[in-house]
């Protein structure tokens, strides 16, 4: 993409772009009018009361609170219709639709990692469909990034120990920069890619192509090997809650200082804490005993863990019996006494490890 | 008005080192911060002229970009803490205060010698480490990478930069105490020349705000020493957490910088244009509007950093109402040259200057404000041309508008006019060439705080170094030609531009260690222009002694 002219603006390819550039004229408008009143005024005024003599003397200043009142309240009024426009833009930015195709980024020191549903992984790259809306989920595994596409006018940071969300859709096919735009170190400019847009056949060829095993099967894999399912089971259901239907489920958690919290959503946010730091948050009738992953697990894989519980809705479910009810236990046992062990499974070399693991097991009141 | 032969001034009231580096004197001591701030100003302007050498290629082929990134954070650092923040209050407000209010000196005067010695210790572990390596974090600090990520000497920067702050929370706390104990008989707040208002305004500001800033640091420091986990998620931190803080202060400290810029405006504006103050309590009020709102308007840093859609939108509404307080001081200094009688000195062309500069910086905060247009250019160098129309176009072009207006008053000689205006012409045309450009190079999504970039931005940057450079010879011209005034300038009397004010009306050019004769009795309101003779009320422009 070597563009010889300077242009003004650049691509419009995102359903957002028009409607930014949209307000941004507007915007500029306004500026043009006020620019050219206050410079004509200055001018003027530095023309026609010029001093023509050092004798000169001007009468004196008359207040004129009409005159106040006006240039108070038009600009007000003016920029009520730059806030309204500006936050009805971005209330379409931070609501992804429901359909939208689901797409996992980590962000790491200097690069961009994808992954996407069928768990076709790329680097510094990310395909897309054109017109169809595209949902990011985003993390990093060290420092502040920010995932920036100016040709569809969005950018959202990206922040370790947490996840921030973004959504586009593509208008047009092409290839686009991707840039980060929260300094990073070193090679902060060089956290660069490229987000191409394909025609809807193509992406599906390019998708197909992909001889990764989903994320949901990589994350049932992981299910498997980290030992999740020796507590997390519909059968057991005595140690941890059955994770049948999790996602989106709405449950009564005990916090740490013995307080309890209704009502909790099981987002990606929550489960990803529930992995890391078991005991922020315990499901009403067990006992916190789950020890932490941190440090053993990436960031990528915790997607992929994530990816494969959202599968587990109940109706799919391929368990048999206690599919719907989630049966917390009359009395939980007390639990034995954790040390903190789980299965390592790609452990990242890890100092931090103590850090997470505040678990310390009580019998639950 | 008081004429006295060639006699003791407060220059002339010791030679050695030690009466310069122990006075209690405030306008000495403003001396010293004008020494200070003015080196602190080239070596800043150095690493922006070789941040600016870089960027005319697209590669990063000047600098290793572990050099490029540490040379804009020690230009924002030392711009930002140890230039824009103390320049009008430690040279001008320290110069001024007592004598626009008719006092001897501040309420404490060793405190505020105490406050540069402290501000000078704060420059020198700075100084540090640019000699020991550099920082390469940015100036904002922003965690986990400054406290987990960077190999650089944070600790030694922060540490400065914590102690600078008491600097700033002194000069503050001094010049409260002095507007509320020691203005004149018959000087009440409504007579106050508005500058004194800006400056009060700001002192607020300071003091609320500093300390903010100084436990935000000093909880990174801690962090990055012993692993306390505050800000970093890895040590059970929260990132974001650390921008709220860092901006509870530092948003109010674009106005600790802008405001008493702002107060210069109102001083000189009235005097070239022979006018009283149009809309004076709007003025006075915009100031305390300034000091409420600016404390809740933080957020708007932040928009896309992940905090809720809610916050957002309160945080857009409120910088709309702070902006709103802009424009009334831009309207009313429009005003007040209407039916003047303007003359066109260099220290006006410096404020008809601000006027367009501080507009495009003001109306593009306004761009910003909207939510939907600063997700697109948040972290672009739309963002940093922002802030340098409003802190070089605003800030600095009040500060060289007032420089040159009192530096007859500071040194009793007069500025070369004509090489003057030609260095402010230089100044603002080349500030243009530099900055607008980088208006469009950010629409356009070139990121801030990039070493190399994508071929398509090259032109803009080009035309970006060359205004640059522009517009540093103009600030080059401008030292040499004040420091050859110092020698060479013509002497002026007590008040060369037939100006009112304390300062001018009762005090000698350069005035006297005691400021004045006899403490005078204020009995009009300020820019009382219409009520002098300008022919018979000022005395000729004769040099004094003659």
């Amino acid at each position: 993409m070597q563009i010889n002219t300077v242009p003004l603006l650049p691509e419009q390819a995102s359903t957002f772009a028009l409607q930014v550039d949209l307000l941004t004229l507007y915007l500029v408008a306004v500026s043009a009018f006020f620019t050219v009143l206050i410079v004509g005024l200055l001018i003027f005024f530095s023309v026609k009361y010029r001093r023509r003599s050092d004798a000169d003397r001007p009468p004196q200043t008359v207040a004129n609170l009409l005159l106040e009142v006006t240039w108070i309240v038009i600009p007000l009024a003016l920029s009520f219709v730059m806030f309204i426009w500006g936050a009805t833009i971005f209330f379409k930015m931070s609501s992804p639709p429901k359909e939208a195709i689901d797409v996992y980024v980590t962000g790491k020191q200097w690069m961009w990692k994808i992954q996407h549903i069928n768990g076709h992984r790329e680097i510094n790259e990310l395909h897309v469909p054109v017109g169809k809306p595209v949902r990011l989920t985003m993390t990093s595994e060290d420092v502040l990034h920010s995932f920036y596409i100016p040709a569809f006018r969005i950018k959202a940071d990206v922040i370790p120990g947490s996840y921030s969300k973004m959504w586009f859709q593509a208008t047009k096919p092409g290839k686009y920069h991707l840039f980060c735009a929260e300094y990073c170190g070193t090679k902060h400019s060089g956290m660069i890619g490229s987000i191409i847009v394909m025609e809807q056949s193509d992406y599906d060829a390019w998708l197909t192509n992909s001889k990764d095993s989903s994320l949901a099967e990589a994350g049932q894999k992981l299910f498997k090997t980290l030992g999740c399912a020796s507590c997390h089971n519909a059968d057991s259901g005595v140690r941890g809650p059955n994770l049948e239907g999790i996602y989106g489920r709405q449950t009564q958690v005990r916090l740490q200082d013995g307080n309890t919290l209704t009502n909790v959503t099981a987002d990606e946010r929550y489960l990803r804490e529930s992995l890391l730091n078991p005991n922020a948050k315990v499901t009403e009738g067990f006992a916190p005993n789950m020890p932490t992953y941190q440090g053993l697990v990436t960031e990528e894989q915790i997607l992929q863990l994530i990816s494969y519980m959202k599968t587990l809705t109940p109706v799919v479910s391929s368990n048999t019996g206690n599919t719907n009810k989630v049966v917390p236990p009359p009395v939980a046992a007390p639990a034995p006494v954790q040390t903190n062990q789980a299965p390592k499974v790609d452990a990242k070399t890890t100092e931090n490890k103590s850090s997470g693991s505040q678990a310390k097991s009580e019998p639950a009141k | 008005m008081s004429e006295h032969k060639e006699q003791e001034n407060y220059l002339t009231a010791g030679f050695s080192l030690k009466s310069w580096l122990l006075t209690y004197d405030h306008k000495r001591i403003a001396i010293l911060y004008l020494i200070s701030i003015v080196t602190m100003f080239f070596i800043g302007g150095i690493f922006a002229a070789l941040m600016r050498v870089e960027l005319m290629t697209p590669q990063s082929d000047v600098f290793e970009p572990d050099n490029y990134n540490k040379l804009f954070t020690m230009h924002g650092i030392v711009m930002v803490f140890f230039f824009i923040i103390p320049a009008v209050p430690g040279v001008l407000g320290n110069f001024l205060l007592p004598l626009m209010i008719g006092a001897k000196d501040v309420a404490f005067p060793k405190l505020n010698l105490l406050s540069w010695y402290v501000y000078m210790v704060g420059a020198t572990f700075t100084l540090y480490t640019i000699v020991s390596g550099g920082v390469d974090t940015g100036w904002t600090f922003y965690t986990p990478y400054s406290t987990s990520a960077s190999q650089t000497h944070v600790v030694p920067v922060v540490l400065g930069l914590f102690i600078t702050g008491f600097s700033s929370i002194l000069t503050g706390l001094n010049f409260m105490v002095t507007v509320h104990r020691m203005r004149a008989p018959g000087l009440t707040w409504f007579r106050l020349p508005l500058m004194v208002w800006s400056l009060y305004a700001t002192s607020i500001i300071q003091i609320l705000g500093t300390p903010v800033i100084a436990v935000t640091l000093m909880m990174a420091g801690l962090e990055k020493i012993f692993r306390i986990g505050l800000f970093d998620p890895a040590l059970g931190g929260d990132p974001v957490l650390f921008q709220h803080l860092f901006w509870f202060y530092s948003h109010p400290a674009v106005y600790i910088m802008i405001v008493p810029g702002m107060g210069v405006i109102n001083e000189v504006v009235t005097c070239f244009s022979r006018r009283g103050i149009f809309g004076y309590r709007a003025i006075a009020f915009a100031n305390v509007g300034f000091v409420i709102f600016s404390f809740v308007v933080w957020g708007h840093h932040m928009v896309v950093a992940g905090q809720s859609v809610y916050s957002a939108l309160i945080f857009s509404i409120l910088s709309y109402l702070v902006g709103i307080f802009s424009a009334i001081k831009v309207f009313n200094w429009t005003a007040t040259m209407y039916k003047g009688s303007i003359s066109f000195e260099t220290p006006m062309l410096y404020v008809l200057g601000f006027q367009g500069l501080f507009l495009i910086g003001g109306l593009t905060g306004l761009f910003l404000a909207a939510l939907g247009f600063d997700v697109h250019v948040h972290d672009t160098y739309f963002v940093v041309a922002h802030f340098h129309y409003v802190m070089v176009g605003g800030l600095v072009m009040a500060f060289m508008a007032g420089i040159h207006f009192w530096w007859p008053k500071i040194t009793g000689k007069m500025y070369p006019e004509l090489i003057a205006k030609f260095s402010m012409i230089l100044v603002f045309a080349g500030f243009n060439f530099t900055f607008f450009p980088q208006f469009i190079l950010g629409y356009l999504g070139m990121p801030r705080r990039y070493a190399s970039y994508s071929e398509e931005f090259q032109v803009l940057n080009i035309l970006s170094t060359a205004g640059g450079s522009v517009l540093g010879l103009g600030f080059l011209l401008t030292v040499l030609y004040m420091v050859w005034s110092l020698y060479f300038g013509k002497k002026v009397n007590a008040n060369p531009w037939k100006a009112t004010g304390l300062e001018w009306e009762h005090a000698s050019s350069p005035p006297i260690t005691e400021n004045f004769h006899e403490i005078p009795v204020v009995t009009e309101d300020p820019y009382n222009y219409a009520n002098r003779d300008f022919i018979k009320d000022f005395p000729k422009e004769v040099e004094v002694g003659a």
